[in-house]
């Protein structure tokens, strides 16, 4: 399996994937691939599960069916020790931020790099740190606790903590919700820096078509728990199609 | 025309008892579901046990939580322990000191005080209280790191919160809720004869010869090692609410509730059985 993917550039490889919850199935049948090195955004209505989605290919939901191959290894299958070593190489940026309210920003950023890269000196654990919180805009808070910042500035903190790490695969749910335009920008920049950098595979979920634009080298759109569209963003500006024209005028 | 009357009743009653049986049977399934969910909540309980006893013991302790867990649980609990303990043993004396003093007894009141405090008094208040304080305060706590989805975060920044949150939480609770115990009993000693103190005047050593001349080391080991239990309870109790919080903010609320009500119920189980176990034993 490893050999194949590795062939074909695979980073990701979601086959027949369902996942549903007591009374719906918010995942039908559906399959994605994730090309190597490649930004691929994911759109979709509110509640059409791109969420879970991702939360499946972490394992924090279990699949009910289909498989997903995570750099070769089937995510469904694996032992929780090789869970855990397959996850260091996966950043995972929450819809909420999920930032620690009980750490502060520092302490929030430690955490991660404390536990993945042991290898660190607390010297250059504390430059990184102070590195890629200067990167979202947030040098200056380095000892306040998470509630006393802003939701965006908790947004981009825990963009720092994700970055953090070097992940070979990131995957963001909703970077740039509920930020500025200006900041917006700069962190749909940064997710570019970060893929030109580290040679990250990104799969970015939003509803900020600007943002889809600066990053997207592929662009899907789900609807009723599958693949409803899948292309370029010119294919989607160009689409004839009332939900994906409703999506694209909505912010042009 | 007779028969075809009785015919109909006939049909009519096979029709009402074919009604009967199937709002039975909808009744019956719908509390074997309800037991489902019930052995399945006790399942649940049983896995989180084993997965935190399977943490306890494996590599890569989280001392740093640990300590901090301990201040928190231990040292920020110490003021309520304190007024509590006190009062427990001036509310004990006062109240015992009639009925003695009808005996003509009352030499024997520092005694009886401070034997009912330390084997049973100081344990279980202290242990409900903690109930109250440590196990909504974890309940509350680790149900809105689940809820705000912190949970999940540790999970993929691969650490193991069950050994990050629940292991630090119930050896912490385990370590001080027996010190807060020892603490409250010689509180509530001193309380004993600051109220012994209100009528007529006693020193304080004739007070602490007289209390501690009837208690043995075997008054105070099962009471020591009960609190342990206690200790263990309630954190356990605490985190696995809190860890098994359902989604919405609403949850958080829950959790924090129902572990005061189950940690609470444990301790007053716990010390049954250990009253049990001293009674057999002595
Ligand atoms: N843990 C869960 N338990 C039960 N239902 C869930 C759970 N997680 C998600 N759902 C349900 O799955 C559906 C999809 O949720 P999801 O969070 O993936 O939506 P989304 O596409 O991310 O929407 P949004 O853009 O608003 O974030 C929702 O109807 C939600 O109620
Ligand atoms: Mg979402």
């Amino acid at each position: 399996m490893q050999e194949s993917t590795k062939k074909n550039n695979l980073v990701i490889e979601i086959c027949n994937l369902s996942k549903g919850f007591d009374n719906q199935l918010v995942l039908k049948n559906l399959s994605l691939n994730l090309m190597d090195g490649e930004n691929l955004v994911v759109l979709g209505k509110s509640g059409s599960g791109k969420s879970v989605l991702i939360k499946c290919i972490v394992r924090l939901l279990n699949a009910d069916q289909g498989s997903i191959h995570v750099l070769g290894k089937n995510v469904n299958e694996l032992r929780s020790k090789e869970l855990a070593k397959l996850r260091e190489k996966i950043g995972f940026l929450f819809q909420s931020g999920a930032l620690y309210d009980s750490m502060t920003i520092k302490q929030n950023l430690e955490f991660p790099l404390i536990r993945i890269k042991k290898k660190l000196t607390k010297k250059e654990r504390d430059e990184k740190i102070e590195e890629v919180l200067v990167n979202v805009g947030l040098g200056e808070t380095l000892d306040q606790m998470p509630s006393e910042l802003s939701g965006g500035m908790r947004k981009r903190a825990s963009l720092a903590r994700t970055i953090i790490v070097d992940p070979m695969i990131m995957l963001y749910d909703e970077p740039t919700t509920g930020l500025d335009p200006v900041t917006s920008n700069g962190i749909s920049t940064l997710i570019n820096d970060v893929q030109k950098k580290y040679k990250t595979s990104s799969i970015i979920i939003t509803h900020d078509i600007e943002c889809a634009r600066a990053t997207a080298d592929r662009i899907i759109m789900l609807k009723d728990g599958d693949v409803y569209m899948e292309g370029s963003i010119d294919d989607f500006e160009n689409s004839t199609d009332e939900l994906i024209q409703s999506f694209f005028k909505e912010k042009t | 025309m007779k028969k075809f009357a009785s015919f109909k009743k006939v049909t009519i009653n096979t029709h009402i008892v074919k009604k009967h049986v199937i709002r039975l049977g909808e009744k019956t399934y719908k509390k074997t579901q309800d037991a489902n969910v019930f052995f399945l909540g006790i399942g649940d309980f049983v896995l989180f046990f084993w997965e935190t006893v399977k943490e306890t013991f494996s590599l890569g302790f989280e001392f740093k939580e640990f300590l901090r867990q301990c201040y928190l649980i231990g040292y920020k609990t110490l003021p309520l322990i304190s007024v509590t303990g006190l009062i427990m043993g001036m509310v004990l004396t006062i109240q015992s000191r009639p009925v003695l003093a009808d005996f003509g007894a009352v030499s024997l009141l520092p005694g009886m005080v401070a034997a009912s405090i330390i084997r049973e008094m100081g344990p279980v208040i202290t242990a409900l209280i903690c109930a109250g304080k440590i196990g909504s305060g974890i309940g509350a706590e680790l149900g809105s790191m689940k809820v705000s989805e912190q949970i999940d975060a540790m999970e993929v920044s691969s650490t193991h919160p069950i050994r990050f949150l629940v292991v630090t939480r119930v050896l912490a609770a385990t370590l001080m809720i027996p010190i807060l115990v020892m603490y409250a009993d010689a509180l509530g000693i001193l309380g004993s004869w600051a109220a012994i103190n209100i009528k007529g005047s006693v020193s304080f050593v004739l007070f602490f010869h007289q209390a501690f001349r009837v208690i043995d080391f075997m008054d105070f080991l099962p009471a020591v090692i009960k609190t342990f239990f206690f200790g263990a309870a309630i954190g356990f109790v605490g985190c696995y609410k809190g860890y098994t919080a359902g989604r919405g903010t609403e949850s958080v609320g829950k959790a924090a509730n129902s572990a005061v009500v189950l940690a609470s119920l444990l301790v007053i189980i716990i010390d049954l059985i250990a009253v049990q176990i001293t009674d057999m034993l002595l």
